[in-house]
């Protein structure tokens, strides 16, 4: 990777430790783990190895509350589809905050075609939930309510301990997708009240093709996917053992570094954050310090993220991310810059950099002056 | 194999684009777009024997928005008025080796602003009237989608 990569929130590299770790399961222990003989039993027992990893990264009661999925986005769909179709008998009522991922927003919306109620959860300008309107919007029925960790568009940490006391309280139940948040703040499902807890790998520095799903004891849940039964028939398909081998080792890695790391990346981005915010009509995005340490999130008024990204790539080899419309498929701006409350116009003017491993102190004056030199060229040309 | 990305030449025109600023006075004037939609670009344009003799643009929008703005006022520079309102969104699009489908209608705009630019020369030159513009063949669609 040549050029300053500020774009972990979307793909971060695979550590070279965990591929030397989990690589022997792609060439040589490559067994079916639930094949009986000694190249599946070898497997097998890799597979427990990394789930008992994952589990301790977050501190759950057992290894047996992590099923493996593919990532993310199937993660977060068989927590709510898995949850919503297992207890639709007590109730069809869904919540959750008005900035979740796509993944948990978009098979909400589907479920709520077949007839479930959704209701979203209002942020205030810096992303925090309303804890008021959390509280009130819970009923009964409401089966399930997500809130995630922290935001990966704007960096914002979420309440989720006072909004699982609230959630609790009811006696309902809280999914939470940790996949912006893991690696970067200490997550533990038991002190946090967690039930439903969406990791991914690749988050941690592991191969992308895994994620979990952590099921708290005595949550009642269904499968998505149906096959041979495997993860305890909570998601059938043979596992991906390289990619299941490498998050484990992967979560191991980040429990023991996330602090230093963490402590490291915060002192750059402060630099960055100070940097930047003295260009002309830049503004934060999220909490100004209730944020991941990794991130920092801008607008600026009067240009277009999609040329800022176009710009700092082809002429300074800078690699960021913008929620503004151009850039998304729908051609609509994000659903996380427009529900803390910025006009569709000031969204499109948004920039994303999130740190990680490769990025160091030297790098920030580059990449002040690159975003300087480029917000400059773009309001040039622009009328506005 | 669909094309990943902006093409060359769109990537060439959005860093070095060409005729940006504006024409004091300007014979005609076009803008199309609106900053709720990300795209906003404005044309000016001088007129000289009923050719387009000088012609700059501004523009807020994304890479093709900008790239989009930069050829179409290459394309129409030293044409006739008449050759210039025969300028379609395709043929910009066509010059820069295509555009992502989902460019096509919000950020393809070029045409549309020069064609409002030559339609405000003929209504300030008198050639035809104010409540007649909407006659002129121009705008070949809705820009923005959104609200």
């Amino acid at each position: 990777m040549s050029g300053i990569y500020l774009d972990y929130q979307s793909a971060s590299p695979v550590d070279p430790r965990v591929h030397d770790f989990a690589e022997r399961y792609l060439t040589k222990e490559f067994g079916n783990p639930s094949a009986l003989h000694s190249s599946g039993l070898a497997a097998k027992v890799a597979l427990e190895e990394a789930r008992a990893k994952v589990a301790e990264f977050i501190n759950a009661e057992s290894a047996e509350t992590i099923v493996f999925t593919s990532g993310v986005t199937e993660a977060n769909n068989l927590a709510i589809r898995g949850t919503a179709l297992r207890n639709s008998s007590k109730g069809k009522a869904l919540l959750a905050s008005a900035i979740e991922h796509i993944s948990v927003l978009n098979p909400m919306k589907d479920l709520k075609k077949g007839g479930f109620d959704l209701a979203l959860v209002p942020v205030d300008s810096t992303g925090i939930i309303d804890l008021v309107m959390l509280e009130s919007l819970l009923s009964k029925e409401t089966i399930l309510t997500s809130i995630m960790y922290a935001n990966s568009e704007i960096g914002t940490i979420e309440p989720i301990r006072e909004a699982s006391e609230i959630v609790h309280k009811k006696g309902l139940y809280l999914h939470v997708d940790a996949a912006a948040a893991e690696g970067r703040i200490p997550i533990d499902v038991q002190n946090d009240g967690i039930d439903l807890l969406t990791l991914s790998s690749n988050d941690l520095y592991g191969p992308q093709g895994a994620g979990a799903l952590y099921i708290k004891p005595g949550m009642r849940i269904q499968p998505v996917l149906f096959g041979g039964g495997q993860e305890r028939g909570f998601r059938s398909g043979t596992e991906n053992l390289f990619a299941i081998v490498g998050m484990g080792e992967a979560a191991r890695l980040a429990k023991m570094e996330m602090e230093g790391e963490g402590n490291r990346l915060r002192g750059i981005r402060d630099e960055l954050i100070k940097k930047l915010l003295q260009i002309d009509e830049a503004y934060l995005t999220g909490h100004p310090h209730k944020r991941l340490s990794n991130h920092a999130s801008f607008r600026f008024s009067r240009i277009e993220g999609e040329s800022i990204l176009l710009t700092l790539d082809a002429m300074f080899n800078i690699q960021v991310s913008t929620g503004s419309a151009c850039s998304s498929r729908t051609l609509e701006p994000s659903h996380v810059l427009l529900a803390i409350g910025l006009k569709h116009e000031q969204a499109h003017g948004s920039m994303v950099m999130t740190l990680g491993k490769h990025n160091d102190p030297d790098q920030v004056p580059l990449i002040a002056t690159a975003v300087s030199n480029t917000v400059q060229r773009l309001r040039a040309l622009s009328p506005l | 194999m669909a094309q990943i990305g902006y093409s060359k030449k769109v990537m060439e025109h959005f860093m070095n684009p060409r005729n940006v600023g504006v024409i004091e006075n300007p014979d005609g004037y076009g803008k199309v777009g609106n900053p709720v939609c990300g795209d906003l670009m404005e044309i000016f344009i001088k007129v000289k024997d009923a050719k387009i003799d000088d012609i700059k643009f501004r523009t807020f929008g994304c890479g093709s928005a900008i790239a989009v703005s930069s050829m179409v006022t290459e394309m129409a520079k030293g044409k006739t008025l008449e050759e210039a309102m025969k300028i379609t969104r395709k043929d910009v699009a066509d010059e820069l080796e295509g555009l992502p489908p989902q460019k096509m209608h919000c950020s393809n705009l070029g045409a549309d602003a020069l064609h409002d630019a030559i339609k405000d020369y003929w209504v300030k030159s008198g050639k035809i009237k104010a409540d007649e513009v909407k006659e002129v063949e121009g705008h070949e669609g809705v820009s923005c989608p959104t609200e």
